[in-house]
């Protein structure tokens, strides 16, 4: 099992008081299973995926990844898990200004240790981004953007791959050329996927689609 | 994992060329001007510390002849057999170099560098042909003499056996005896042997490196202030480049960077930078010390009469301290920022906060800092004594004055935009409120410098105005002169009587009163020190008593340093007490000296005569000429007046001359940290600006307003600089200047400089602005729209 999400409790407190977001939420990802997470703005589909990405801790139940609990682990601990067995994907790509496309690529793997080279210039050419490896994120697209995003993603050889809106900023066609890209690549490495949207169509392609409503999966 | 953080945060650099030169040269400049001074200093202390061991000064009591007297061989024979342990030294200049001549056989086994020097000479069997020095003095020499270079002998000074340098000098006599601290337990006084002689002891000799502290502390304070200004740069450019990197920091903590890990890159990358910067600055430092270093050697020369190297080493102390004092500088400055990465958390806004506008609770609240720097301040002062007691104040006052502007300027900014009447200004004085939090710092180095500047320039004014009316008072006599022996002032007394001319002589000898080393002065009361002589503090119809012989007259230093004031009994021999009855300001040196009437003088000291004298006369010339010809008074030993003033003048402004020199250095690496501000702040001006543009504003109109605003900030800095500035010279002319030279001075108010200086401060800023405005005329309309596409 690649993820393992058991009995989840988060709260935050605003100026009105605590204010639950994830009621005992659970839920298990396998190795290249897809999932699609919908439901409202604010509903929490951000906070489970941040839990799951190893970025935030929840309040009470416990979060496994790769077999590994996150609670017992310092940040240390968790920032190695993030590193080697996660892999995230932003709305707003969160690509590094100061660094061109190919060093953005590596970044992730980079840390991990030396990367593969090959694996690195099919990901770049399937995503269509070989010309662009020169280029700073400024030079690029919305759509240019993503697909860095993801390739930086994939080239780090992530168990779980976590998508938050990934196609949110793109026009319709972008949005469909990278989403094909994106679960093509996920398919040939057997990653396990978790993807928030909004999007049914995006949702459809998924194995399964959960749908958080009062804080609870349905 | 470190490197590849390491060259991820380096990337920002190499995209933000103009913030890692804001931060070297930050870094750069505040090491060189602090190194630069730490270099000056440590050569001066190594001249004096040589001085010391060359000559054996502050070491040994020492054995002199008196006045007009000699030490003959013969009489150091008898000391010798009569049980005395003393060694003989002859002192002379040759070729400008001082001379001196030992005798290893007899010097005391502690005088280590002499014994060291002049018995491995002996070894060579080249003792009595060779003179030790150093390579810079052996230059000097024309004479024909082998040399034993030792870099630690004192400048402009060369050692050698006693034999030889009589030889070279010429002269046969002894100039004085050096007394060995261990002596036998009975031996005949030394006014039964000799009763010419006299010993000087170790506690009567001015240590030259305790007069000087307080100017090296002075340039020392000068180099931290600069080295604060500088420090403003790269704590601003620090800022910047922390909240620019902020997303990127998230993105790295988001794809598996530890916190640690994080930390460590980041503090790596801003020491190595720094280090590089601190390179930098040492070999400026190097430069402005090797340009200021003649001024400072003539400065002591004049001032102190102490000689030091004209020529710069690189010495590890001080590079090293440069080195150490850049890394602490900057783990300052990026320690809060360290603080800010170890609160990010990593899903926080990317949105910039440092330079946004800051709510009015942290105004109050760099208020309440302020007044609690001031506390500090005045508890420092109350608390403790000293002169770094009173620098902790000076500190205290410029960081209270420097945390307290932005509140001040906020304030300033608040008032206008509820005056202005139309929506442009409105705008205006808005966004200038805005652009506080992102300039304050370089606001916070001008506020620094300009009130340096103030307060220094209203001491050194004010110190100009009291020193010339002190001359006028002390230089009233229109020629002044000085004898070699007992005959020519008989003559000279005789000469000057029978004409009838009015004549001030002038006896005096070094003694210890109250525990303190004085110079005692024998003077003839006259219509001449009545009319002009000007007291601090007197007693009714003071120069009667003292010509009774009743009182005495002491000058400020001697009060200060003995805690006696006017009416106060003082001790001039064990069994001889005389009441003050005035205290003259003396600020010619930072001796005490007391003053009694020629006939006291004459009892307490029957062998001594006037060698000094003041003379009254409307032809100074003629009479120079006369005195000349009829008493043989060599014409280097007389003086007019007005040469002695324009060469007293000539010694205080040489004084003030690296002070004014910092100065000048402090306000330009202010002006440099508004343009670096500025220039960084830049780019991020322009997301600000678009809307405005968009609105109808052109880029013409939006840059002059840009420029207008840095004037208008820095004509805000000088106008509270002003009252900075002013309390800043009080505490100098109060509180400083007394620790440190024993005199306290009035304060007088130039309000011409300081509209000068308000001028070349708002100058600075506007020559600071013009660039950044150009470049924002210049940038293309494709640039502002890409605000409105998202695309930046």
């Amino acid at each position: 099992m690649v993820l393992n999400l058991q009995s989840i409790h988060k709260s935050y407190l605003t100026n009105e008081g605590r204010v639950p977001v994830l009621n005992d939420v659970s839920l298990t990802l396998l190795e290249g299973e897809t999932i699609a997470l919908r439901g409202e703005s604010g509903s929490g589909k951000s906070t489970l995926l941040h839990i799951a990405g190893a970025l935030e801790l929840p309040d009470e139940g416990s979060v496994e990844i790769g077999g590994k609990e996150l609670s017992k682990m310092d940040d240390t601990g968790r920032a190695a898990v993030r590193r080697k067995d996660i892999a995230i994907i932003f709305q707003q790509y969160n690509l590094i200004p100061s660094l061109n496309v190919a060093a953005n690529i590596n970044f992730q793997a980079n840390l991990s240790g030396p990367i593969d080279k090959m694996k690195v210039t099919k990901i770049v050419s399937a995503l269509g981004l070989s010309g662009q490896m020169g280029k700073y994120p400024e030079a690029l697209s919305g759509g240019q953007q993503q697909r860095v995003a993801i390739a930086r993603a994939l080239v780090a050889e992530p168990k779980l791959l976590l998508a938050d809106e990934p196609t949110g900023n793109l026009d319709e066609q972008s949005a469909k050329s990278v989403l094909e890209q994106m679960l093509k690549l996920v398919a040939e490495t057997k990653t396990a996927l978790m993807i928030v949207t909004h999007s049914r169509d995006v949702a459809a392609r998924m194995d399964k689609q959960l749908k958080l409503l009062g804080g609870r999966l349905r | 994992m470190i490197v590849s953080c390491l060259f991820t945060l380096l990337s920002h650099w190499y995209k933000n060329p103009l913030q890692i030169f804001a931060y070297l040269s930050g870094v750069t400049l505040a090491t060189a001007l602090w190194s630069g001074v730490q270099a000056i200093n440590l050569e001066a202390k190594v001249s004096y510390k040589a001085a010391a061991q060359t000559l054996g000064e502050g070491q040994y009591d020492l054995i002199r002849p008196k006045q007009d007297e000699i030490i003959s061989l013969a009489d150091y024979v008898k000391l010798r057999k009569s049980g005395w342990l003393v060694s003989p030294v002859v002192d002379g200049s040759l070729d400008n170099v001082r001379l001196l001549g030992m005798d290893p056989l007899t010097l005391p086994s502690s005088f280590l560098f002499a014994n060291a020097n002049l018995n491995n000479s002996i070894g060579d069997n080249s003792l009595f042909e060779t003179l030790i020095t150093n390579k810079n003095t052996a230059k000097k020499f024309t004479t024909n003499v082998k040399f034993l270079f030792d870099q630690n002998v004192a400048p402009d000074m060369a050692v050698g056996d006693i034999s030889l340098v009589q030889k070279l000098l010429n002269k046969d006599n002894i100039n004085y005896l050096i007394v060995n601290p261990i002596q036998p337990l009975e031996q005949k006084e030394l006014k039964e042997i000799a009763p010419h002689l006299t010993i000087n002891n170790i506690e009567q000799m001015t240590d030259i490196s305790q007069l000087t502290d307080s100017f090296h502390l002075n340039l020392s304070a000068f180099g931290l202030l600069s080295f604060a200004v500088g420090l403003f740069i790269v704590h601003s450019t620090i800022g910047l480049a922390f909240e620019q990197r902020r997303a990127m920091m998230r993105s790295m903590r988001s794809m598996g960077v530890s916190l640690r890990t994080l930390i460590i890159s980041v503090t790596t990358e801003m020491m190595f930078l720094a280090m590089i910067g601190a390179v930098f600055g040492i070999v400026l430092g190097y430069l402005v010390a090797g340009l200021l270093l003649p001024d400072v050697a003539a400065t002591l020369r004049g001032l102190y009469g102490a000689n030091i190297s004209g020529t710069l080493q690189l010495r590890p102390d001080w590079w090293l301290s440069g080195l150490v004092v850049a890394v602490l500088g900057t783990g300052l400055a990026i320690s809060s920022q360290i603080w800010q990465i170890t609160k990010l958390p990593i899903l926080a806004s990317a949105k910039p906060r440092a330079w946004m506008v800051v709510g009015t609770s942290h105004f109050t609240l760099q208020i309440k800092v302020s007044v609690i720097f001031l506390i500090l301040g005045a508890i420092c002062t109350i608390m403790f004594d000293g002169l770094i007691a009173g620098f902790a104040l000076l500190g205290a006052l410029l960081i209270a004055a420097a945390v307290a502007l932005p509140a001040f300027l906020a304030w300033c900014l608040r008032r206008l935009q509820k005056y202005s009447n139309t929506p442009l200004w409105n705008w205006f004085w808005a966004d200038t409120r805005q652009q506080l939090p992102g300039l304050s710092l370089a606001l916070m180095a001008l506020l620094l410098a300009v009130s340096a500047n103030i307060g220094v320039s209203t001491m050194v004014s004010s110190f100009r105005l009291t020193f010339v009316s002190f001359l006028d008072q002390r230089l009233a006599p229109e020629l002044f002169l000085q004898v070699t022996n007992k005959a020519q002032s008989y003559d000279l007394s005789t000469f000057l009587s029978e004409r009838g001319i009015e004549f001030l002589p002038l006896m005096s000898t070094e003694t210890v009163i109250s525990k303190q080393p004085v110079e005692l002065f024998g003077i003839k009361i006259g219509d001449t020190y009545r009319e002009n002589w000007r007291f601090l503090d007197a007693l009714e119809n003071p120069w009667d008593t003292v010509h009774l012989g009743k009182a005495i007259i002491v000058n400020e230093q001697f009060a200060r340093r003995t805690n006696l004031w006017v009416g106060d009994q003082v001790s001039i021999n064990p069994n001889f007490w005389l009441p003050i009855a005035a205290i003259v300001g003396d600020y010619g040196n930072p001796k005490g000296q007391v003053i009694v009437n020629e006939k006291l003088f004459g009892n307490l000291y029957p062998q001594l005569y006037p060698a000094r004298f003041g003379i009254r006369t409307d032809n100074p010339a003629e009479l120079q000429a006369q005195i000349i010809n009829k008493i043989g008074i060599d014409k280097n030993s007389i003086i007019d007046q007005k040469s002695l003033k324009s060469f007293s003048m000539e010694v205080f402004e040489r004084t003030f001359l690296v002070t004014s020199a910092l100065n000048i250095l402090t306000l330009g690496v202010a002006s440099f940290a508004i343009l670096m501000s500025l220039l960084t702040l830049a780019d991020r001006r322009i997301p600000q600006l678009s809307p405005v543009w968009a609105l109808g504003l052109t880029r013409s109109q939006i840059g002059k307003l840009e420029l207008f605003r840095a004037v208008l900030l820095a004509l805000f800095v000088v106008v509270f600089s002003i009252p900075t500035g002013l309390v800043l010279a009080w505490v100098l002319l109060n509180v400083i200047n007394v620790k440190a030279f024993g005199w306290q001075l009035p304060m007088f108010l130039f309000p011409i400089e300081y509209l000068k200086l308000g001028l070349y401060a708002v100058c600075a800023a506007f020559l600071s602005a013009t660039w950044p405005s150009l470049r924002l005329i210049k940038t293309p309309p494709s640039d502002l729209l890409k605000v409105f596409a998202s695309e930046r």
